[in-house]
């Protein structure tokens, strides 16, 4: 393992800005992994530094395969997650908004730069993805439905499910979709939590991309199979919005798997705790998605099911 | 009239409200919308929105169709000094065009697009943030060039700048309501959570004088509209900061500059020393400037319109 710093910039008084990278084997640029792009994505922070542990490990066991080069970025934005701010820490703009990048652009359009020139040659390219709603999903493979996206490879995690969905306009400037686009295969995990460590969505998380890397004869570590990956469409998903605003109490999580009519929360008033709203299944299925903050808006996504 | 277009409960006792302000006269079927407070930092608008309504409610004799009127897309941001939206961390401006099924903000913005759609003319008015101050100026993808320039002029603004498509972005307002062929053009000054009260009545001056000339508006308009500079005849010059440190501004904004002239200086406080000297590479018009002092590698320092490329 080569731990290497891919990019530095200096701050007017905090210390020096550091994109550090962990590089395992050498030969094809065979697979890109990037980390937290965002202060508050302390599990795909976590995720990533799981995978560092292991690959240090496989190495140390020679069980790299001969002529593939790994690289891993932890984390591109610490300056705000040490700081507990999701976005940039000076302008609050989002590096996962500025890719391709421009390295004479902004400053977090020159790190978006410095970050895709060091990984877009690479043949697979994984992101620890996070979502701007707050919740908690099963654990699955995303990918963007570009024309490029290869569904058979997406399988190869072994995750429960990979999610096709359609590209909308701000994709364009997201790193997944850049990738798609320069020629790398790209898939985003969803490990499950975002500003919080959930240690076993983690583990499925980077247990699937080491079974990954093992199904593409990068490295030599055996794994079980995992799950035969369920292809899911946007479509596929039956939402439930909120009718109510007020105390979310929720009854059932991600990965649940309920019957038609299955109580799964009630929105209580926040005032005299009466229930105003009893939010009931209404398809037999299991919980893709959950709302998971105690408070909540009026006609926002409170669940996400995969109808059986 | 005051009419509620988005009322969604919030967790305590609360609605959230996006209103608008419909002023109508006449038999005219023209409507023209102005919004504002799509980031919450972003101020400029609400003088306008004050002053406009102000001025028609003294002579709506004068009006001739609909004029709504929209003070903040974003309350609970302009409420509470946020720039996005507040509790999602999101850029309201990056989510259009919506989506009726989706988050409360996806429903809301597509709420915000069909009451918008439609009209005659959109007005989308911003004001920089908190980090630059930029001139009165028209934003205009090229793709609209021919039908929303010949509007912008009217607006009474110093620039017309117009992007190429490739730096286009696809998810904000005005993009979104352009391909649903609602013209709409953005307006940028000032600077964020401030008021340029001049500013704010040329604009005013600049949107009745587009009325007039649209037949909605037979009312005193000013004479003496500004003949804005038009980007395509020359070349924006971007200026940032190739160091990281403190900024002791050497111009003002809206001025002339010479080629090798001293904008700025970013500067060292703990070694009293000079990092950089930023020169203008060409001659031309400051018509972007930072007041914001402290920079990152990378900050937009300031924007440079030169009619002589290069």
């Amino acid at each position: 393992m080569k731990e290497e710093i891919l990019f530095t910039m200096k701050s007017p008084y905090r210390d020096d800005f550091k994109i550090h990278g962990f590089r395992f084997g050498e030969g094809e640029k065979t697979i890109a992994i990037v980390g937290a792009m965002r202060g508050d994505e302390v599990q795909q922070q976590f995720v990533c530094s799981q995978i560092v542990k292991n690959l240090i490990e496989i190495e140390e066991a020679g069980k790299l395969i001969a002529g593939h080069e790994i690289l891993v970025i932890p984390s591109a934005n610490h300056f705000s997650m040490n700081i507990n701010k999701r976005f940039w820490a000076m302008d609050n703009t989002d590096i996962n908004r500025m890719f391709p990048g421009y390295d004479k652009g902004e400053t977090t359009q020159r790190i978006a730069a410095a970050i895709f020139e060091h990984v877009k040659d690479y043949k697979y390219g994984i992101q620890l993805a996070s979502f701007y709603m707050p919740g908690e999903f099963i654990p699955h493979v995303r990918m963007m439905d570009t024309g490029f996206q290869n569904i058979k490879l997406a399988k190869k995690f072994g995750l429960p499910y990979v999610l096709i969905r359609k590209p909308k306009p701000y994709d364009t400037t997201v790193l997944n979709y850049n990738w798609q686009i320069f020629g790398t295969q790209a898939f985003s995990i969803y490990s499950g939590d975002t500003d919080t460590i959930n240690k076993d969505t983690a583990k499925t998380a980077w247990t699937s991309i080491l079974r990954f890397m093992n199904n593409m004869k990068i490295i030599s570590q055996n794994k079980h199979e995992g799950h035969s990956s369920y292809i899911l469409k946007d479509s596929d998903l039956e939402t439930i919005i909120s009718n109510q605003s007020g105390i979310l109490y929720a009854l059932k999580g991600a990965g649940d798997e309920i019957k038609a009519g299955d109580l799964l929360a009630k929105i209580l008033d926040p005032f005299t705790g009466e229930t105003r709203s009893s939010i009931l299944a209404p398809t037999d299925g299991t919980i893709f998605f959950a709302h998971h903050k105690p408070l909540i808006h009026q006609s926002t996504v409170m669940f996400k099911i995969v109808r059986f | 009239m005051i009419k509620t277009i988005i009322s969604e409960g919030l967790p305590v006792d609360e609605q959230l409200l996006i209103r608008k302000k419909t002023i109508r006269n006449g038999n005219g079927n023209k409507r023209i919308c102005i919004v504002t407070g799509t980031h919450g930092d972003e101020l400029e608008g609400q003088y306008v929105c004050f002053e406009l309504i102000r001025r028609l409610n003294e002579n709506r004799a004068f009006l001739d169709g609909t004029v709504d009127v929209y003070p903040a897309l974003n309350p609970l941001g302009v409420d509470s000094v946020t720039r996005g939206i507040p509790t999602f961390d999101l850029d309201m401006n990056r989510i259009f065009p919506g989506d009726p099924n989706g988050h409360l903000i996806e429903h809301t913005a597509y709420k915000i697009i069909q009451d918008l759609k439609g009209a005659d003319m959109v007005i989308d008015i911003h004001a920089s943030n908190i980090f630059l101050r930029e001139m009165p100026q028209a934003r205009i993808n090229v793709k609209m060039s021919a039908k929303l320039i010949p509007f912008a002029k009217m607006l009474n603004l110093d620039f017309i700048w117009i992007h190429d498509a490739a730096t286009v972005l696809e998810s904000t307002l005005a993009h979104s309501l352009n391909v649903i062929k609602t013209p709409t053009i953005v307006v940028e000054m000032g600077i964020g959570m401030r008021i340029t009260r001049d500013y704010g009545n040329r604009l005013v001056d600049g949107i009745l004088n587009m009325m007039h000339k649209m037949g909605m508006w037979n009312g005193p308009v000013t004479k003496h509209i500004s003949k804005p500079e038009i980007s395509n005849r020359g070349e924006v010059f971007f200026m940032n900061a190739d160091v990281s440190g403190i900024i002791i501004p050497s111009v003002s904004h809206s001025v002339d500059v010479r080629k090798g002239d001293l904008l700025c200086q970013i500067v060292d406080p703990f070694e009293g020393t000079t990092l950089q000297n930023v020169l203008s590479p060409v001659d031309g018009l400051v018509f972007t400037l930072r007041t914001y002092p402290v920079v990152y590698e990378g900050s937009l320092i300031a924007r440079i319109y030169s009619e002589k490329p290069g």
